[in-house]
């Protein structure tokens, strides 16, 4: 998915509220008021109330997990009995999982989507805090125009060239290529302004000391610049992960040959021609899911403070 | 004078290779998809300047008018989208043990793709799928329920799993609307003795307005450009019923290479979502919205 926030809004990554969202909520009860002892009836109300929360909580955390995890409790059934509701395995088996590994090469589907994810997260770091350096700490003409471009370019939807995408990627014979899949998306402008605002929290003295030393631009930008704005390099690896690694429109325009299919796209595929095979199916799911996840808990925190301050624009 | 030119060298270099990459690949390919609906320009055969041919062709074509109601009528899932997640966002703005894992659990949909998504609720949508075999359990329907697969609720279902999916999305962002809001106005309130419910709607509510109008803009955005949903559940069937603008435009281009009718589609498509985004900020901001300067 493409986030929208990321076509909308400048985001202040360290804008207060933004970490105030995720911080632990302060304790109720030790604000300021010495602690009065509450009348039997209100503890009795706030028990219930707070047994009702937890209730609709539980309801809602089924609705939202309870697909993934039908999903995975499936992968590992036995082929027979596929569409039994029971979440109860009898026979635990890893046999779906070295099927669809071995039917579908899974192995492969995975080397391109990595190569992908990989490459656009490489050009989109480098490009986009090459290019917001400048546009952060020098003066020089035509910035104004370039950073009125970069929103414009912002709002409008990527959608609208995708013909001519196309038609350019077929002129560079470039199409059924992962180059292909990799090169027109790589680059967001949300990263460039993203990285553009982490470089604006640098501190200024840090830049002029080094000058005065007489370091050049290059070794500022590799030694001092890029070390500091590390927190927002890695919101936007993040950002690029989940979105790359889940893209399949793209893929498969570009992609003539299901070999060069990434995951997502050979999930459709996969979908499609083998409708039988369920257990696969739901194996391949939850291969897919796996590794976004993995990433996303282990940055979460980077990743929710960012969304949460893309509103703040 | 000469600092300011080195500087100046310095800037563009540093700029360049992005630079090149937008151009080739942002600028040029939005100004260039103007000129295509002027033309019938196929893969196939001579590019040829039609004049209003492609518009013409639009005016008339059944399906496309079909895709147009379809994809307003979608649109229609962006309220209740709004009205869910902040629902949402106020249960879990709560201090309460383990809240914090409650959250990230009802983020995992977001970050999980389209595809797998779609495969996962069409599984559960299926006639032997497990929701209509409870049903049956349930003696609440005697025959298993089309859903995806009948053009009465077709729709209904994208919409269904849009919701599902974005409700982790739009729930972080009014989380951190809540978040701002500060706890004396609440406390203020309770002491007059204010309900927890006239809290809400009195307070909470309209400190949220800059956030609603944000996400109302965004989810309208998205909500006319769905597609990755009907490529793999519907294909924009059955009957024509889950057929919208985004998914024909692609068809046109994609299977029938017909490059110069798509664009004029994709154009039909971005004036409609420029309307409708005129309407909620328009209507937004009227209401108090899209001024952050409330928000904090």
């Amino acid at each position: 998915m493409t986030t929208p926030a990321e076509t909308m809004s400048v985001p202040g990554v360290s804008s207060p509220s933004a970490t105030r969202a995720n911080r632990r909520p302060r304790r109720a009860g030790r604000v300021s008021m010495p602690r009065r002892r509450r009348p039997a009836k209100v503890v009795a109300r706030r028990g219930l109330s707070m047994t009702l929360t937890y209730i609709a909580l539980l309801a809602v955390a089924i609705v939202a997990a309870g697909p993934f995890l039908w999903m995975t409790i499936t992968a590992f059934k036995s082929g027979q009995n596929i569409y039994d509701p029971s979440i109860k395995i009898s026979q635990l088996t890893v046999a779906n999982f070295v099927g669809v590994w071995e039917f579908l090469n899974i192995p492969a589907y995975l080397g391109n989507t990595v190569v992908i994810t990989v490459g656009s997260i490489v050009i989109d770091v480098v490009l986009a805090s090459l290019c917001a350096y400048p546009l952060a700490c020098m003066r020089f003409p035509g910035r104004d125009v370039i950073m009125v471009l970069l929103i414009a370019a912002m709002i409008i939807p990527a959608a609208a060239g995708m013909v001519i995408n196309y038609l350019t990627l077929s002129t560079l014979h470039l199409l059924n290529t992962l180059v292909g899949v990799i090169l027109p998306g790589s680059l967001k402008v949300f990263s460039i302004v993203l990285l553009r605002q982490a470089y604006l929290g640098v501190p200024r003295d840090l830049i002029e000391a080094a000058r005065i030393d007489g370091a050049s631009e290059l070794l500022i930008w590799r030694k001092i610049m890029m070390p500091s704005i590390m927190p927002a390099i890695s919101t936007v690896v993040i950002f690029d992960f989940i979105g790359r690694w889940n893209e399949f429109l793209w893929p498969i325009i570009v992609l003539q040959d299901p070999a060069k299919y990434p995951l997502a796209a050979a999930l459709q595929y996969l979908n499609g021609s083998f409708n039988y095979k369920f257990g696969y199916i739901a194996a391949g799911t939850v291969i897919s899911i796996v590794p976004v996840l993995i990433i996303f808990i282990i940055f979460q925190k980077n990743y929710i403070n960012a969304v949460a301050g893309a509103v703040k624009a | 004078m000469k600092l300011r030119t080195r500087t100046t060298i310095f800037a563009y270099l540093f700029m360049a290779p992005a630079l090149v990459m937008l151009v080739l690949f942002v600028f040029l390919p939005i100004a260039g998809s103007i000129p295509l609906v002027f033309y019938d320009y196929s893969m196939i055969g001579d590019v040829e300047f039609i004049g209003l041919d492609n518009f013409r062709r639009a005016l008339s074509d059944g399906t496309f008018h079909i895709a147009i109601v379809n994809t307003i009528t979608f649109v229609a899932v962006v309220p209740v989208i709004q009205l869910c997640s902040i629902a949402l966002a106020s249960l879990v703005n709560q201090k309460l043990k383990g809240i914090v894992f409650f959250r990230t659990l009802f983020y995992v949909p977001v970050i999980t793709s389209m595809v797998a998504v779609s495969i996962i609720w069409s599984f559960l949508f299926d006639s032997h799928g497990i929701i209509n075999t409870w049903l049956m359990e349930w003696g609440l329907t005697n025959q298993p329920l089309g859903f995806v697969n009948s053009s009465k609720t077709a729709m209904i279902c994208i919409m269904f799993i849009t919701l599902w999916q974005g409700l982790g999305y739009y729930m972080m962002l009014y989380l951190a609307g809540l978040q701002s809001i500060p706890a004396e106005i609440e406390e203020a309130a309770r002491t007059d003795g204010a309900s927890a419910l006239q809290v809400f709607f009195r307070i909470k509510v309209p400190m949220l307005k800059p956030y609603i109008w944000f996400c109302s803009l965004n989810s309208v955005i998205s909500a006319v450009a769905i597609f990755d949903p009907i490529f793999v559940m519907t294909q924009g069937g059955p009957n024509n019923s889950t057929m919208v603008i985004n998914y024909y435009s692609y068809i046109r281009a994609f299977k029938d290479f017909e490059f110069g009718y798509s664009a004029t589609l994709g154009l039909v498509q971005a004036v409609i979502t420029g309307l409708l985004s005129v309407v909620v900020f328009v209507y937004g901001k009227r209401n108090g919205g899209m001024t952050y300067d409330n928000a904090r």
